[in-house]
């Protein structure tokens, strides 16, 4: 059994050597904070509505909106993609506006209203436009749908408020909706997949208009 | 992304005296570019001061019939205005040129002003680069630099300022208004603002430590056709190769800003002197001192048709 007392003991150095890295590596870190870190605390109380309900988090500064919801609310229908605002699957609504929720820090939403995909619709209550990306096939993975949806869903209303895009031709008319105007509007959504034209007649329906 | 302490600022002038008096203090506005930079630790703030509720998010009209337009204003709403969209369609245009949906509705109008290049170089903190780490070198002029500037550089830098709406701003002749720490306050034309690199491409603005942008002014609006066009890779969600704001009068004279090809918004006054006779001579005069790479030198040619172009529309 010889082998086995050299892994014990093997086990046992391995121990005692990664407790005493750790003791080094704290003591450090305290040091370093003591001399060098800001004194004024790096965790902030926040608290925000998030779908209908009142949500209060003691959260490290440095917390994104994205990783509040997914990793201390649980709510994981939110994706995180690129985490650099470039693909647009962490898409929310703040106070009813689309935004990516990873280029925006949680304790920036004291008293705000968040609305995720979660509570746009559930199972057995979709809304209209999951409903419609269900229909339309609109997505294959399914990875960018939450953000789709979300963002979708403010982008019409967007139109709906007469806010005018890049391909709107008269700046002084009423915003329409139609298919390249859906396309560039959508354009912060990427789907690699590239349900992208299913994903437009899923919008087109949902928006009143024939497919 | 270091660890950093947080405050929301209540007034203009807290928020400027902390950002004077807290060493590693940084403003955070909209916060796309700069928590993407944080991420990256390429900015390393040690504390945050949240101005996104310091009331600067109106749209006023001023004495001599311009417009302010509050620092906080978001890209979307400054976009959508009907005041903008009838008198300042430039910018209007410019505006919805630039980002996604979700970032305009997040980013800022001084938040924009001063944002940092997209230099893949200033990105990657594996290589030298004299804006990130000054004195380390420019891994860009050896490198891939097809989409950097080619006019206002140096030895040391040639990162481009990637605004769309700074360019439509230069052509209208806005002007910043800030707050330092003192509680004075100052007015900076837009061609002052930025800073060309020189030596010291890590020095991008003129602003004093702790001076807050709190607005920008639109002098009376000058008429013409306002033309905005962008060329880049992908017909969205991309930054410019190139871009030209104009103004054009029904005589063909008028305004000329070049984006994408400089480290800032890039007019010449003498230059668009000559826009009644056509593209090419004010190209030349505008790019008179360009330093192209063998990458991006097509940018030389690609501003001359851009511009050609824009003339051909303004003329209907």
């Amino acid at each position: 059994m010889q082998s086995l007392g050299v892994l014990e003991i093997s086990r046992r150095d391995l121990l005692v050597a990664s407790a005493a890295t750790v003791t080094v590596a704290s003591t450090a870190s305290l040091s370093h904070s003591q001399t060098n870190a800001p004194a004024a605390p790096q965790s902030t109380k926040t608290s925000f509505t998030v779908n209908g309900e009142r949500r209060e988090l003691q959260l490290d500064n440095r917390t994104t909106l994205l990783d509040a919801l997914r990793e201390h609310l649980h709510l994981t229908g939110t994706k995180k993609g690129c985490d650099h605002g470039q693909c647009g699957a962490c898409t929310v609504l703040v106070e009813g506006r689309r935004v990516n929720a990873c280029l925006t820090l949680a304790v920036m939403h004291e008293g705000e209203s968040i609305t995720t995909i979660e509570g746009l619709g559930q199972p057995g209550n979709l809304h209209p436009m999951q409903a419609a990306f269900v229909e339309h096939d609109g997505f294959q993975c399914g990875y960018c749908t939450p953000g789709q949806i979300c963002s979708s869903v403010a982008m019409l209303e967007e139109i709906k408020a007469n806010t005018p895009s890049h391909v709107t031709g008269d700046l002084l008319a009423r915003a329409e909706v139609t298919p390249a105007e859906i396309r560039e509007r959508m354009s912060g959504n990427i789907c690699r997949c590239g349900a992208y034209s299913n994903i437009v007649d899923a919008i087109t329906e949902v928006a009143g208009r024939k497919v | 992304m270091r660890a950093f302490s947080y405050e929301r600022a209540s007034t203009i002038e807290a928020a400027a005296k902390a950002a004077a008096g807290t060493d590693g203090a940084k403003f955070i506005a909209g916060g796309t570019n700069l928590l993407d930079l944080m991420k990256l630790e390429i900015e390393t703030p040690t504390h945050l001061i949240d101005v996104n509720r310091l009331g600067l998010d109106r749209i006023e009209p001023t004495p001599d019939g311009g417009l302010r337009i509050g620092a906080l204003v978001r890209n979307t709403d400054l976009a959508a205005d009907g005041r903008i969209r009838r008198d300042y369609a430039l910018l209007a245009r410019a505006l919805l040129a630039g980002a996604s949906g979700q970032l305009r509705n997040r980013a800022t109008t001084a938040g924009n002003l001063l944002q940092r290049t997209r230099c893949p170089y200033f990105y990657d903190t594996n290589q030298p680069c004299n804006k990130r780490q000054p004195g380390s070198g420019c891994a860009a002029l050896g490198g891939f630099s097809r989409q950097l500037a080619v006019v206002g550089v140096s030895d040391a830098c040639i990162a481009n300022h990637p605004s769309d709406m700074a360019v439509a701003m230069r052509a209208l002749d806005a002007i910043v208004e800030t707050v330092r720490s003192d509680g004075t306050t100052r007015s900076i034309p837009i061609a002052d603002l930025h800073r060309l690199p020189g030596d010291t491409p890590h020095i991008e603005h003129v602003l004093e430590r702790g001076e807050l942008i709190t607005a920008v002014v639109l002098p009376k609006p000058v008429g013409g056709k306002h033309i905005y066009r962008k060329v880049r890779d992908r017909a969205s969600y991309a930054f410019a190769l190139v871009s030209i704001a104009a103004v054009v009068m029904q005589d063909g004279t008028g305004r000329v800003a070049a984006g994408g090809i400089a480290p800032k918004p890039w007019r010449d006054e003498a230059a668009e002197r000559g826009l009644p006779n056509g593209a090419k001579a004010v190209t030349a005069k505008l790019l008179a001192n360009a330093h192209p790479t063998e990458q991006n030198a097509f940018k030389l040619a690609l501003v001359e048709r851009t511009l050609s172009a824009v003339l051909a529309e303004a003329r209907g």
